[in-house]
């Protein structure tokens, strides 16, 4: 069995509950910009998918002290609550946070939504590609005109 | 138990640069040329840019650092004596297949390092001997590019150049105001449709295989016209060593194949082209009792002079939307500082590679985890001042050789198969030290004056051992040098080395043009003395 599905199988709803709140308070939706929350459902599920090995270890152990050290589980804390929290753990566990960090920006910024709320398409960049301005190419006429600069043997 | 297979004329090691370069010119000849190779052949409908998790793979199975990639094709190496970590590719195209195509040339003062500055050693060779084999491999590979760059002689262009693009006209305008050179890159992309492969459309994703086959790896330019003159490529080939006779001549190399089952390959000549760290590792595990300290190293020179390019980098953050991560990485170049000015407190100099910009992924990492872009309600205010505003330039210094930098053969590493690996002992110079300090302040200097309010740097680029360099040079003095002028080994006269082992000095230019133009030219050395080659 694959890595990934070896994780994914881990998350039973409150962990899975608890990833979606940490996630969420990392990057909250703002109306604004029209930007999702990182803890979307399809956000979650690429970063359940996504992590694999020790990474996906420290944050399941992770999670589950969220869950059973604050009184009542972490995604049912307030919103002031929950950032005093998350302020505590980026000191205290900083590995983890960084680990956790990393995928929650990979997943976020590759997600249809998020992507679209930029103004870019959400696309591979294969087949299509992009365009690119060649450009105006008389801003090298000043190079030009200094001349040779290479040294002679 | 080792299977003997059928004698060939030549067996070449390694698939990427070199090999492939070698393997197409000496297929005129009609000799039985047979390559090994230990990776396989990528499938470009499989690279990352195909995917939208393209970004990641960065980090994944498409890492540059065969440590973090892993594939069973890869062989681990011990970098925990070495600043800077190796980045590779094992396969057909060796490092092509992931390189940025940035195809600078060395200058003529390259080759002539002691001589004008007095340091390290003149190249037994000049730039006039190699220009027509860089001529030979600019068409072999199909480079783009501008003619008239002051910086260098003439030289040919192929295609018109990269696109300038919003951040090469925002660089250009900052280095015209200070006054500074600057061009477009040269670069190994088909700008324009080119010997069947088709033109660039701006992936981004150069660096994870082009899966529009616009840039010019090898296993799309040299290998399917080497292939079609006659020469066999067997790939999942691994060399563990060569194996001489009591003349001193090769007679052949051993390898695993795919299923871990150990032949013997005899050859009339054998030509190694595995890279700077590959090389010197088949020839210091090619022990016997001739050849005690490794094979060719009679020098004891195997393994020493290893030299990276220290790189800079240097980025700014502007107010101006530019081209985020669009358009190929090459874009374009100033060699300002390249030559000697001991004013500056170094000697030799540096090229600043101007690159495009990042990835919302990449934007994202560099925002949070340098600080700029915080957890929690900020985030999407200061993400989105970032985002498509970052571009910037790489300083890619010289490095000088030094005998204490060193490849050796680590005392427990081994690969999947069982063959020992490489350990690096590499320390920077102050000289790269300094070059790499004043490569900041200066390229801060230009970043703020083209717009920039913000400024990120970080030296060395702790993954950056791109060029792979220097561990089996050329020369004409067989206690000096490992081979001799036209790449053939001084102590086993049926040996050549065609790949970056090769340089005596590195420039402060990317080496793979050089290498391809040396692989050529010690290919047209030996068909030029087919008769008297062992002599
Ligand atoms: C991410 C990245 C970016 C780069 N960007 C640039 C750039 O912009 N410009 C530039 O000039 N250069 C760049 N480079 C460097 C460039 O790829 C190398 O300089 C070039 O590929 C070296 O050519 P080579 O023939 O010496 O070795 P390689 O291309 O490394 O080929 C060596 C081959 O030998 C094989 N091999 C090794 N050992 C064995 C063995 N024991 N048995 C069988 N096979 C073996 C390997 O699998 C490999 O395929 C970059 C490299 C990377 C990884």
């Amino acid at each position: 069995m694959n890595e990934n599905v070896i994780a994914a199988e881990r998350f039973n709803p409150q962990l899975r509950n608890a990833l979606a709140a940490i996630l969420d308070t990392m990057i909250p939706a703002d109306s604004e910009f029209s930007a999702p929350s990182a803890g979307s459902e399809a956000i979650v599920n690429d970063v359940i998918q996504t992590m694999t090995g020790s990474s996906a270890d420290e944050i399941v152990d992770l999670l589950r002290t969220l869950q059973e050290t604050h009184g009542k589980p972490f995604n049912e804390l307030d919103d002031e609550d929950r950032w005093r929290v998350f302020v505590d753990l980026e000191r205290s566990n900083p590995h983890t946070l960084r680990v956790l960090g990393g995928l929650a920006l990979q997943c976020y910024y590759r997600n249809d939504e998020t992507l679209v709320s930029l103004g870019m398409e959400a696309r591979t960049p294969f087949p299509l590609g992009h365009k690119v301005a060649d450009g105006d190419w008389s801003l090298l006429n000043p190079v030009r005109a200094r001349g040779k600069i290479y040294r002679e043997v | 138990m080792t299977t003997q297979l059928d004698r060939v004329d030549v067996v070449i090691v390694g698939a990427g640069a070199s090999g492939a370069a070698a393997a197409w010119s000496l297929a005129e000849t009609g000799m039985q040329i047979v390559c090994l190779e230990q990776g396989e052949w990528t499938k470009p409908h499989e690279y990352p840019s195909t995917t939208r998790a393209w970004e990641a793979q960065h980090f994944g199975a498409y890492s540059a650092n065969p440590n973090r990639r892993g594939r069973v094709t890869d062989y681990p190496i011990n970098e925990k004596d070495s600043p800077i970590a190796i980045a590779n590719f094992n396969g057909v195209g060796g490092g092509t297949i992931l390189y940025n195509a940035h195809f600078p040339r060395f200058h003529p003062s390259d080759f002539r390092v002691r001589s004008l500055d007095g340091v390290a050693d003149d190249w037994p060779i000049d730039y006039e001997t190699l220009e027509p084999y860089y001529d030979e491999n600019d068409r072999m590979m199909g480079v783009a590019g501008l003619a008239g760059d002051p910086a260098y002689p003439d030289k040919q262009t192929l295609m018109k150049p990269v696109p300038l693009g919003r951040a090469g006209q925002a660089l250009g305008r900052g280095f015209n105001e200070m006054g500074w050179h600057w061009w477009p890159s040269d670069a190994a992309i088909a700008t324009e449709a080119y010997d069947g492969r088709a033109q660039c459309i701006n992936l981004s994703a150069c660096t994870l295989g082009c899966a529009q086959g616009a840039k010019a790896s090898t296993d799309v330019t040299y290998w399917p016209h080497a292939i079609r003159a006659g020469v066999e490529l067997r790939t999942r080939a691994r060399v563990s060593q060569i194996l001489v006779d009591d003349n001193d001549m090769a007679t052949g190399v051993v390898y695993f194949d795919e299923a871990g089952n150990e032949q013997f390959q005899p050859a009339e000549v054998v030509i190694l082209g595995c890279n700077g760290i590959g090389t010197p590792r088949v020839l210091l595990n090619s022990t016997s009792a001739r050849f005690p300290d490794g094979l060719a190293n009679r020098s004891g020179l195997v393994g020493k002079n290893l030299m990276f390019h220290p790189y800079a980098s240097i980025q700014g953050i502007f107010d101006e939307p530019l081209d985020g991560s669009r358009g190929p990485g090459v874009c374009v170049w100033s060699q300002e500082f390249y030559e000697t000015d001991l004013r500056r407190g170094f000697v030799r100099g540096f090229t600043y590679e101007c690159n495009r910009g990042r990835g919302p992924v990449s934007t994202a990492y560099s925002g949070v985890f340098s600080g700029r872009v915080p957890w929690g309600a900020e985030h999407h205010k200061h993400y989105r001042k970032m985002v498509e505003r970052i571009t910037g330039m790489v300083a890619i210094c010289e490095d000088l050789p030094e005998e204490s930098n060193t490849v050796t053969i680590d005392d427990e590493l081994v690969d999947p198969d069982g063959i020992p690996c490489p350990k690096l002992n590499y320390t920077l110079s102050q000289n790269s030290l300094d070059m790499m300090d004043f490569a900041i302040q200066r390229a801060t200097e230009v970043l703020k004056t083209a717009g920039a309010y913000d400024i990120m740097s970080d030296a060395p680029i702790a993954g950056g051992g791109w060029h792979l360099m220097g561990t089996a040079r050329m020369g004409t003095d067989p206690e000096r040098s490992v081979v001799n002028e036209w790449g053939r080994s001084h102590d086993v006269k049926n040996l050549f080395i065609i790949d970056g082992s090769l340089f005596v000095t590195c420039a402060g230019v990317n080496p793979t043009r050089t290498i391809g133009a040396l692989a050529l030219y010690v290919a047209d050395s030996m068909k030029k003395r087919l008769a008297t080659l062992f002599d």
